[in-house]
């Protein structure tokens, strides 16, 4: 009985779960058809048992769970009859893997039928070993495979054949078993049995070196002859692909081939007539006949080399890529990059059509190709190419313009001949798709650009041009930015003007107009309105016509709620203000970048770079290096002839090159943060590197691209230490003269780091002060020092402090300083605390207080919690 | 080698899947509803091959359904592009005229038909004829 003719159930089934519109529905009749397919089971149904495992299969194709069919497929499987184990094997398949425990229960019965007389059930039991089997069975079963390959029934043996490639590939010891069979497969004439064959030798063959050896000086010339047959074979209906008789077939013998002769001159040799014939006798107007041509020019690449089949394969390549079919185009993209390896000369000769390659609308041709051309670039042919792609860069997708920035900026960058050839391609690009320009790129174009001395005022002639025309991009703007701040009077004076260039008038107004554009525009991030912050201050020296309004554009930012930007507006409007006698040397032009440690950096090479202690010895060419004055002299204003700070340590330079605080580095470390990024403000504002400074800003590292939206952080901490101190007093005053506004305090002891003071608790009656004081070599230990000052006009007497801290901290209270506390502020008691932080660095101070005094005898009680003690304590 | 074999409509509905590989079940869904993404709106002037994890997805469509082959990296894109082609023909050939409604309610011969055809992720016949007729042989069993 036929269990799918029509009027049995299992198309019913189909038929109502298409019927199903929702979901919902669907649901219900599977639900329906399981619950009966499962009482099925549990009675042991025999007549329907494979109509049922049938259903299932369909069920756990819609994606339902299955398992409970399992079994059932064991059952189908020992029973006697053909439809049963049909469908038994067919589940055992689809509903199991090798990784079930279950599957080791079938392999008695796959023995069973891989003996059994019926060659048909023999060929079932093939096809599901073939398909799931396991290592366990591989190697329980591999005598019977073994022997199946020899069957009468070609249909046998070609499963045979591929279930074998299954069992070595799980169990790889038992290759050797398989060689004589194997290699006597590729005797036979049938193309079934013969393609199996071929196959289950290729995998021998990377399985195994003894297989490789043994078919190597065995079979070579007979597959020659084999392809030799085929190639020349007669129009045979059977095997006739689009006038190619097996292509498969081809394909296999080729790819066998290929095995054999890599790295065996002798093999490649006896070869090489066929593989010449059959490049250059194959249709090339058809799939197929390019699939072979294809395998064929693969099998000429990896074989030992011969000039002359090179040469035919790269020109067969070359013809693909003129091909109109997408795919051919595809495939040789991918070939023509294995073969660059091989013959860069060869590939360079189609180097034209590849370029067309990469504006194709396709994807995935695209990206090959613009990876073949990244990799077929050199010094000869770096312009012509660079032009090609920049152009195209112009219409090209917005997805792919992203992938094509990089590389022509890597191409720029490794292959550029002169300066200002790589300083017109950069600027065409960040004109283009200067938003796709990655942060690295863009510093090295200001590293370079700093170092051509001699095309300074080109650049920033051309950038000025670039950003009236492409005001849109940010990276453009701010390297027009950071150069018209620095070379903003070559700009206006047309100084160093090369012969190429069309003469250009600019006045200061307008130069101040372009930063203006870039701090104003709305779309402009933080870090370019930074920038365009500082080159107005290097101009309000430079322009003097122009210093009102520099002025006021500065004044405006004072209000900004960006703290970068506040803060920045704040100190040089004080510059701008109050110290014009330093100020023209404040904001001289940086000194030149050093190409070599910026480049070691990049690398990631320059030790210095990551360790904390070394960046000052770096030497630099420009001969400004020179021991850099301490600090304090620096900043003593009384010293009218301070010491220029153009003199520079390496390590900074470029953090400060941006003159944005890119520096993670306050945020590092818990001790000595305070007096550090005092100083690093301090570098920050005069925008010059000083290898004095405590070194971890040396750490920074350029390239790293979440250092601005660090800045605010940063620059926050940097406000509240400065309102304490830094190490030196000196230091730390001139600080506060220059940034006035900010009270200082006296630092509290010389050498721990410091922390400002809070105000504790504070009532209509009494305010409570903490300072703290921290010795660097026990930093768990905080001492604080309480001030009581009474804001009433009544005296307190009695007075007695008491306070309660967590279970983390333990508390230690010294005597106050007295118990009477003066009325109106006429006095203060002092007591002074310490706490030991047993979670430091982990939780922060938290404190119950609880104060008691007598106003004129009367008891009175004040209760608060103390939360606002700075971190780190 | 062929890793896993699908055949879905354009909804993304599974007609066929074989996998040579073991997934979990969950896993294959997965992998059903990606491949299904990644070739269901391609223009239809790209290349048939897109790469697909550390695969490479080789696709074909016919009227509304979607034959996709998972095939390692190395391997001939434009044979199983072919390969493809001619289980389409055998198909069209053991249905006479084939359409998605046949491999629904026959799919378990379609599962035959694809056993004869490929086998351990291996081309195991590549006459059109002797698929056929060994599907004959097998007919007369049931």
């Amino acid at each position: 009985m036929n269990p799918f003719s029509s009027g049995t159930r299992l198309r019913d089934m189909i038929r109502a779960i298409r019927a199903c519109k929702t979901a919902a529905e669907e649901r219900a009749v599977v639900r329906k058809e399981c619950a009966a397919i499962r009482a099925a089971i549990n009675e042991n149904d025999n007549d329907y048992r494979h109509r049922n495992l049938a259903k299932l299969m369909f069920i756990h194709m819609l994606g339902y769970p299955t398992h409970f069919g399992q079994m059932e497929c064991l059952k189908l499987i020992a029973s006697p009859g053909f439809p049963e184990k049909r469908i038994g094997y067919l589940g055992l398949m689809l509903l199991l893997d090798e990784r079930q425990e279950v599957l080791m229960l079938v392999t008695n019965s796959l023995k069973q039928d891989l003996n059994h007389t019926n060659q048909y059930i023999v060929g079932l039991a093939l096809c599901a070993l073939g398909n799931i089997c396991s290592a366990e069975m591989a190697r329980d079963l591999a005598p019977e495979v073994e022997r199946l390959l020899q069957f009468r029934d070609p249909n046998i043996r070609k499963k045979a054949a591929l279930c074998s490639i299954r069992i070595i590939k799980k169990v790889p010891d038992l290759a050797e078993n398989f060689i004589n069979p194997a290699t006597s497969l590729l005797r036979e004439k049938h193309h079934g049995v013969l393609i199996t064959g071929v196959q289950l030798c290729t995998d021998l063959c990377k399985i195994s070196t003894e297989a490789l050896e043994h078919i190597r000086k065995k079979c070579t010339d007979g597959l020659v002859r084999t392809l030799k047959d085929l190639a020349n074979s007669p129009y045979s209906p059977e095997y006739d692909i689009a006038g190619i008789t097996d292509p498969f077939l081809h394909i296999r013998l080729l790819k066998l081939l290929r095995v054999l002769g890599e790295g065996d001159a002798d093999a490649s040799d006896s070869m090489n007539d066929i593989l010449a014939q059959v490049a250059t006798k194959t249709e090339s107007n058809k799939v197929a006949g390019n699939a072979i041509l294809y395998e064929c020019v693969q099998t000429i690449m990896s074989i030992e080399d011969n000039g002359g089949l090179r040469v035919l394969a790269i020109n067969i390549l070359g013809r693909f890529l003129s091909n109109r079919d997408n795919n051919i185009r595809y495939v040789a993209l991918n070939m023509l990059m294995k073969a660059v390896t091989a013959d860069g000369q060869a590939v360079q000769r189609h180097r034209a059509t590849i370029l067309e390659c990469v504006k194709d609308s396709d994807a995935s041709i695209r990206k090959r190709a613009l990876e073949l051309v990244y990799v077929l670039v050199n010094e000869t042919n770096v312009k012509p190419l660079v032009k090609e792609l920049i152009d195209y860069l112009e219409v090209s997708d917005l997805d792919f313009k992203g992938d094509l920035t990089a590389k022509i900026c890597s191409i720029v960058a490794k292959f550029s001949p002169e300066k200002i050839w790589y300083i017109d391609q950069m600027l065409k690009v960040l004109s283009e798709a200067g938003n796709f320009v990655k942060d690295e790129v863009w510093y090295a174009l200001i590293v370079v650009i700093s170092n051509a001395s001699e095309l300074h005022g080109y650049t920033v002639r051309a950038l000025y041009r670039a950003f009236q025309m492409s005001a849109e991009q940010e990276i453009l703007v701010r390297v027009t930015v950071w150069c018209i701040g620095e070379y903003g009077d070559m700009l206006v004076n047309n100084v160093g003007m090369l012969d190429i260039e069309d003469p250009i008038t600019v006045t200061e107004s307008d130069a101040v107009d372009v930063v203006e554009i870039a701090i104003k525009r709305h779309a402009s991030d933080l870090t370019t309105k930074a920038m365009a912050l500082v080159a107005l201050l290097k101009h309000s020296s430079r322009f003097p016509s122009c210093s009102e309004r520099i002025k006021e554009i500065i004044v405006q930012f004072k209000g900004s709620f960006v703290l970068e930007l506040q803060q920045r507006a704040i100190e040089f409007n004080s510059i701008i203000t109050k110290h014009q006698n330093i100020r023209s040397t404040l904001v001289e032009r940086m000194p030149v970048l050093d190409e070599a440690t910026f480049i070691g950096r990049r690398d990631g090479s320059l030790p210095g770079a990551a360790s904390t202690t070394t960046a000052p010895s770096v030497s630099l060419p420009n001969g400004v290096a020179k021991p850099v004055a301490p600090l304090v002299d620096l900043l003593d204003l009384s010293a009218d002839d301070t010491p220029a700070p153009s003199s520079s340590g390496g390590g900074d330079l470029l953090q400060d090159l941006l003159g944005v605080d890119l520096s993670p580095a306050t945020q590092q470390s818990g001790a000595g943060q305070a007096s550090k990024s005092g100083n690093d403000v301090l570098l920050d504002l005069l925008s010059i590197g000083s290898p004095s400074i405590q070194s971890s800003s040396s750490t920074v590292d350029i390239l790293s691209s979440n250092s601005n939206n660090k800045a605010p952080v940063s620059s926050l901490d940097d406000l509240s230490s400065l309102a304490l101190s830094t190490k030196t007093t000196s230091n730390a005053a001139s600080m506060m003269d220059l940034l006035d506004g900010f009270a200082p305090s006296p630092p509290a002891e010389n050498n721990g780091p410091v922390y400002p003071s809070i105000n504790a608790f504070e009532s209509s009656s009494l305010r409570l002060t903490f300072n703290f004081s921290k010795q660097p070599e026990n930093p768990q230990t905080t001492v604080i020092q309480a001030t009581f000052v009474n804001l009433s006009s009544n005296t307190y007497t009695d007075f007695v402090f008491q306070a309660a801290v967590p279970k983390f901290l333990q508390l230690h209270l010294d005597p106050a300083s007295s118990n009477t506390l003066p009325a109106a502020g006429n006095g203060s008691i002092t007591q002074n605390l310490k706490i030991n932080n047993s979670q430091h660095g982990k939780k922060s101070l938290v404190m119950r207080i609880r104060i008691a005094y007598k106003i004129n005898g009367k008891d009175t009680l004040e209760e608060g919690q103390v939360n606002n003690f700075p971190r780190g304590l | 080698m062929i890793r896993f074999i699908l055949l879905q409509n354009r909804q993304g509905k599974t007609r066929l899947a074989k996998y040579y590989v073991p997934l979990e079940d969950s896993e294959k869904h997965k992998v059903e509803y990606e491949v299904h993404r990644l070739v269901v709106n391609r223009d239809p002037k790209y290349t048939n091959f897109v790469e697909f994890r550390t695969h490479k997805i080789i696709y074909r469509r016919y009227a509304g359904l979607f034959f996709s082959l998972c095939v390692d990296i190395t391997d001939n894109e434009l044979a199983y592009l072919e390969c493809i082609h001619l289980f389409v023909e055998i198909l069209d050939h053991f249905f006479s005229n084939v359409c998605e409604l046949d491999l629904v309610f026959n799919f378990h011969k379609v599962y035959l038909i694809l056993d004869e055809f490929i086998l351990a992720g291996e081309l195991q016949e590549t006459s059109k004829k002797a698929i056929i007729e060994r599907m004959g042989e097998l007919e007369k069993l049931e």
